[in-house]
């Protein structure tokens, strides 16, 4: 029986870079004509963007060696055969790009909230962090800590927030929003699953109303009609409007996908956590939950990719985000006519913080399958 | 009522809509007693279990365990369902938690009980089930028969008094059964008051104190495992025995 005993290999030509390649770019006439157009188009396109981003751009001065000022200053504009992106614009402007109009003494406030924001993430997104403990409780006051540097108060200056713009903004939406809306959500998830009738009817009118309603008229509504159910008086920061309707628009999103995930989880979880006397806290928080977030993770960063996004939109109630800033820009008579460089920059700026998500979606994916505990202790 | 049953039901009755699935139903449970239901699916057995720790609800009669009425009131259920362990068919293991983790998280959360001694205690219980080598794996690692003694062990963590078994064998392979059944042969053997939900019928035959028939959401027979398998009255029981006994 044992006399065969050598071991078989698979054909040479499916294995290695040539079977890699027979297989995926030419098994057939079809699919090695696709791979030979896409591989023309990119010999033609790549060139082009890394000679017109990199190689002939202006950084900081023009092809005569000029410091750039102004539009007319550039490369490409003092003579269209020379000349790529014009970048001076962002190095001109850069500061309003990420502070707005930030007084430039109290800057250090903002650039140490950037600073802590990295180290409140640090726990988030390594779980093997060392004193991951610690770290962690960092991020629970972080919120605080960042309210009181940001806007002043507790011995700073305070900074009205119409002085904030560009990335500043952006964070600051996005962040809170996302980091509101998440608990929001979910107390609004299980209240829609909720047997008590109130309660049920009550989270599902309110989702149904803020999901059926656009950001942009959330937004207005936040402007215009938040103040007239406040007491005489009360002024309402316009950042903190905005703010308010960018959670209450993302927690119905994020309810309903926490919905979702409460969906899939099998009815013999619930009867088992009752049946050893948890309390519907105690079940929802220990068991239901960790699986139902854990299977959601996907579609929240999904919204949450969303949102990040849809807070350009505070545009139009004249608050000057990145993109703002970038729009204002261009209305400048110095910077006519480079909206090219200044939307791909914002674009680009945008893409990473997106992908970065991303990336932190896949991680969170992949870890979990493994079985490593999450959100239970 | 007796002074020594610790579950007594009474003329307890169950629709699921229109479906009248528990009719005058009436079972009277001894401290120590174990009891074996069983009858065709359908028959309502599960779900008798299930008004034991109000997974499911009654809608006349009443149940009374270990000297407390089940009713709508959220503390009762809860100090019942102390009292009540529970296993089920599909062993509903918690998959994010490792089997340590499974065990502790009740007696800690619940029973309030420090995080070291629940680890030693979930370790007994391991023991007792013959698995503490598989204490730090998750669930989906196991085999059926391994999470079903994990499930029982997580059911002991919590020192009831009586121990609920919905159908615990029937989704396992055949090679599986018998790990299950020895663990549930010591239980009894330990003292344990139980019900078991079973199609077992050699289990029945070596561990109850009492058989109980139900067909069509009645008891329909009550008897010693003698009687009842040599010497039963109705003809339903006879029918059935007949049909499951000669596969």
């Amino acid at each position: 029986m044992n006399e065969i005993n050598e071991v078989r290999k698979p054909p040479v030509a499916t294995t290695g870079i040539i079977g890699w390649l027979r297989i995926n770019l030419f098994f057939n006439w079809t699919n090695s004509l696709i791979t030979l157009f896409v591989i023309y188009c990119l010999y033609q396109f790549i060139p082009w963007i890394l000679d017109w981003t990199i190689f002939s751009a202006d950084f900081k001065y023009n092809y005569l060696g000029e410091q750039i000022t102004n539009q007319e200053m550039c490369s490409r504009n003092l003579d269209p055969e020379n000349g790529g992106a014009c970048w001076a614009v962002i190095y001109v402007r850069f500061y309003q790009f990420i502070y707005g109009f930030y007084p430039k003494v109290e800057v250090w406030r903002v650039n140490l909230a950037y600073v802590m924001l990295a180290f409140a993430l640090l726990p988030l997104l390594y779980a093997k962090l060392p004193y991951r403990k610690y770290f962690l409780y960092f991020t629970y006051i972080f919120p605080v800590i960042a309210y009181f540097l940001l806007n002043g108060g507790l011995g700073f200056t305070e900074v009205s927030t119409n002085k904030w713009g560009g990335l500043l903004v952006t964070l600051v939406l996005g962040c809170t929003g996302i980091a509101l809306a998440f608990p929001i959500g979910i107390m609004l998830a299980l209240g829609r699953r909720s047997k008590l009738p109130v309660i049920s009817m009550m989270c599902t009118l309110f989702i149904e109303f803020i999901r059926g309603v656009p950001l942009i008229t959330l937004l207005f509504f936040g402007m215009v009609m938040l103040p007239l159910f406040l007491p005489e008086g009360i002024d309402m920061d316009g950042l903190v409007r905005v703010l308010v309707a960018v959670t209450l628009f993302q927690s119905a999103y994020m309810a309903e996908v926490i919905r979702g995930g409460l969906q899939a989880i099998p009815p013999g979880q619930y009867e088992a956590a009752k049946s050893l006397g948890m309390s519907y806290w105690r079940m929802n928080l220990l068991i239901i939950l960790p699986q139902a977030i854990r299977i959601s993770i996907p579609p929240i960063v999904n919204t949450s990719i969303g949102l990040f996004k849809d807070t350009t939109l505070v545009i139009i109630v004249g608050i000057l985000d990145l993109l703002g800033i970038g729009r204002g820009t261009l209305a400048d008579t110095n910077w006519l006519g480079l909206s090219y460089e200044i939307y791909f920059f914002v674009s680009l700026v945008f893409f990473i913080f997106t992908f970065g998500m991303s990336r932190y979606s896949l991680y969170l994916e992949k870890k979990l399958k493994t079985g490593i505990n999450m959100g239970a202790e | 009522m007796s002074e020594e049953s610790i579950i007594s039901l009474k003329n307890v009755n169950k629709w699921f809509g229109d479906f009248h699935v528990l009719q005058d139903v009436n079972l009277e449970v001894k401290k120590k007693e174990r009891i074996v239901v069983c009858g065709p699916s359908g028959s309502g057995k599960s779900t008798m279990i299930r008004c034991i720790n109000r997974l499911e609800e009654h809608q006349e009669g009443s149940i009374v365990v270990d000297g407390i009425e089940l009713t709508g009131n959220l503390k009762n259920i809860d100090n019942v369902r102390k009292e009540v362990g529970m296993v089920f068919q599909q062993f509903n293991l918690f998959p994010h938690l490792s089997v340590k983790e499974n065990i502790t998280l009740a007696p800690i959360w619940v029973k309030k009980m420090p995080k070291a001694e629940a680890e030693e205690l979930a370790m007994r219980q391991l023991e007792i089930v013959k698995i503490p080598e598989q204490a730090n794996k998750y669930p989906g690692q196991l085999s059926g028969g391994q999470q079903q003694r994990v499930a029982i062990a997580r059911s002991l963590a919590m020192n009831p008094n009586i121990m609920l078994f919905d159908e615990p064998t029937s989704a396992l392979d055949p090679e599986m059964i018998k790990e299950v059944l020895d663990v549930m042969v010591d239980l009894a053997n330990g003292g344990m008051t139980m019900i078991v939900v079973t199609h077992e019928m050699g289990f029945a035959k070596t561990v109850a104190d009492r058989m109980v028939f139900m067909d069509e959401g009645k008891i329909v027979e009550e008897a010693s495992p003698d009687k009842f398998f040599n010497n039963p009255e109705s003809d339903r029981t006879k029918l059935f025995l007949s049909q499951i006994l000669h596969q």
